[in-house]
């Protein structure tokens, strides 16, 4: 028996050691959040908290200082969704209306601009970041959440593009010719014939320009001025700033507070990423 | 409405330079009010292509089409008046049957009512009434090719192309829609232009085949034209099942009474003027005799069918196919002897394959 199911064993053991490693940081940041001072500096990193102690999280997000300026994560927070929404929302739709044109109604040259775009996908951000600091300043977006907007929808193009250009190129193209001798023009098949068919592209885009905007540091870092500061750089900043005490619970429930969102996204939309990624010709 | 359909020097070329294909050479087709033309010839030969510069889905190169008298070159497939069936069906996924029907009648913005109103008449003609709320993916592959008429039907268009649209379907079902087009093209009377590469498809269904081959339009007419009487050897080859005899050889006395000589064999039929040629014979027009004096041939294989029995035997003169009585039984070896029916001699010229009468 033993020797039939050995390989299924292993294979078991092997991810459930995958699981651990990656699940440890996150329960050693759950535990750790909720623990109170006194337990921190007398307990070990993996004991489970005393009690549930919500002061950490309280700090976190509304109190904790960064500096002088003692508001916790709120207004970065904030800054984050202003800034991630918008720019999510916008670069999926450019990608999706990019992706369209270089699939179904591709035009002369269409092939080399999508060769063009690709390189944006492999492109090292910081090759951009002095550039771009100065057409933002040309356009008066320096130190904003607008200019950051900007720089989001324009970096996520590429893959936002490659993501729908991909997919609409397994769409048959008599789907296409049809709905012109229907009567539909540009737009109109766009949003009642290929957008209808497009849930699971979608959701793995979003989910995709979701985590990749609310995780970056780097623009954030750059691009942002005093007021406009994303919660990843805001995070940084309120772990860094010295005082007597680490108060490692403080910065564990601000950890797992920046990351909520992305997480709850992909809870949500999940389901669909997979099916997304995997999906095939739509068959008609 | 039954328009007229003119295809007036037609070319199409792709590529540019040294690169340059040329898939159709000056189409020239005129197609009469209510006629149902095909469109024959192997793939590659241009016949989609022409169907899609119909549709306005491809600009030509060259030329002129006119719908109804009226030159559409330039105008979009929208505003042409046509609907298209095709191949792969291209209903829209995420719409239900009924959507599916009434698209091209809600871009035109008819009211929902008049919309409900033509749907319901046309899934009551096609019988599909059952399945109007169902989306493609839940059909059958003969649902899905009635609901794909069903969308061309429902405007009721000045002109109706169909590419290939029975070669996704089982024999059993090509043979039913098969009827069906036929019979939906009687009612509405409305002119046809459709796209196929089986022989079997054009001969059932077309009042004129075009058959095309590299661009070129090798002939256009009648079924029965293009069986009984084709331009050159290239359709008397493509045309009929099982495919015509070809025999070369040399015409020795020309006339009523003519010889012609065909490697070991001499042939007695009516001859053109004496030349080298080639002579087209379809498998029904050789009879097997028990004559034993003239034409003769050894059996090689014999393949019943039911209605006919197909048999291929060696003459002097080249193998051959005839199409026998399902009566006939004969073992592998036999010698019989042959009888053309002199009425259905085909001759070509041997090296251009242009026909001689």
């Amino acid at each position: 028996m033993i020797s039939k199911n050995l390989p299924r064993i292993l294979v078991y053991g092997v991810l459930l050691i995958a699981a651990f490693f990656f699940l440890a940081p996150l329960y050693v940041m759950l535990a750790t959040s909720f623990k109170d001072a006194a337990q921190i500096r007398s307990g070990n990193l993996l004991s489970l908290p005393t009690s549930l102690n919500f002061e950490s999280w309280k700090l976190a997000w509304s109190s904790a200082c960064t500096g002088v300026d003692c508001r916790g994560l709120q207004p970065y927070f904030i800054n984050s969704l202003i800034m991630a929404v918008p720019a999510v929302l916008v670069s999926t739709a450019w990608g999706a209306i990019n992706g369209y044109v270089l699939s179904m109604w591709k035009f002369k040259g269409s092939e080399v601009l999508f060769g063009f775009m690709l390189f944006g996908v492999f492109m090292p951000f910081q090759v951009v970041l002095l550039p771009m600091s100065q057409v933002l300043g040309f356009l008066g977006l320096s130190s904003s959440l607008g200019g950051l907007i900007l720089v989001h929808c324009i970096a996520g193009l590429a893959g936002t593009t490659l993501f729908f250009r991909n997919y609409y190129t397994a769409i048959p193209k008599e789907l296409v010719n049809a709905a012109r001798i229907d009567g539909a023009g540009f737009w109109r098949i766009f949003f009642r014939i290929v957008i209808p068919m497009s849930t699971p592209i979608l959701m793995v885009t979003l989910i995709w320009q979701f985590t990749n905007i609310w995780n970056d540091f780097l623009f954030g870092v750059a691009f942002s001025g005093a007021d406009s500061k994303p919660i990843t750089v805001g995070l940084n900043n309120m772990a860094n700033t010295s005082s007597s005490v680490k108060a490692y619970n403080v910065d564990m429930a601000a950890a797992v507070i920046a990351g909520l969102p992305t997480m709850l996204v992909y809870v949500l939309a999940g389901q669909y990423f997979v099916k997304g990624l995997t999906a095939g010709a739509v068959k008609g | 409405m039954a328009a007229s359909l003119q295809i007036a020097g037609i070319r199409k070329v792709f590529g540019k330079g040294d690169k340059a294909v040329e898939v159709l050479k000056k189409i020239e087709i005129d197609v009469a009010p209510g006629e149902f033309l095909i469109l024959v010839g192997p793939s590659g030969c241009g016949k989609s292509t022409l169907l899609n510069i119909i549709a306005g889905l491809e600009e030509p190169s060259e030329g002129e089409l006119r719908i109804a008298g009226k030159n559409v070159v330039g105008i979009a497939p929208a505003q042409r008046d046509i609907a298209m069936v095709f191949q792969s069906y291209a209903l829209y996924p995420t719409m239900s049957v009924a959507d599916n029907i009434g698209f091209a009648l809600e871009m035109r913005k008819v009211p929902l009512e008049q919309r409900q109103k033509r749907i319901a008449e046309v899934a009551a003609m096609l019988q599909i009434e059952h399945l109007l709320d169902r989306r493609p993916a839940q059909l059958s592959g003969g649902q899905r090719q009635r609901v794909a008429m069903g969308r061309a039907l429902a405007r009721d268009p000045q002109l109706f192309l169909f590419d290939e649209p029975l070669s996704n379907l089982d024999a059993k079902l090509r043979v039913e829609m098969r009827a069906e087009i036929k019979r939906l093209h009687q009612i509405s009377g409305i002119t046809s232009v459709y796209v196929t590469h089986d022989q079997i498809e054009a001969m059932t269904l077309g009042s004129r085949i075009a058959v095309m081959k590299d661009g070129i339009l090798q002939q256009i007419g009648s079924p029965d034209e293009i069986y009984g009487r084709p331009a050159n050897r290239y359709v008397a080859g493509f045309i009929g099942s099982p495919t015509m005899n070809f025999l070369d050889g040399t015409v020795q006395t020309g006339g009523p009474n003519g010889r012609f000589v065909c490697q070991g064999d001499t042939l007695d039929l009516p001859c053109p003027d004496p030349q080298a040629l080639t002579l087209g014979l379809r498998p029904e027009h050789i009879q097997l005799t028990a004559n034993n004096g003239g034409w003769r041939g050894e059996v090689m294989l014999v393949e019943p069918t039911g209605a006919d029995t197909y048999v291929v035997l060696k003459t002097g003169a080249g193998v051959i196919t005839v199409r026998a009585p399902a009566s006939t039984h004969l073992a592998v070896g036999a010698h019989v002897g042959l009888e053309i029916d002199r009425q259905h001699c085909n001759w070509f010229n041997t090296t251009t394959g242009v026909r001689i009468d």
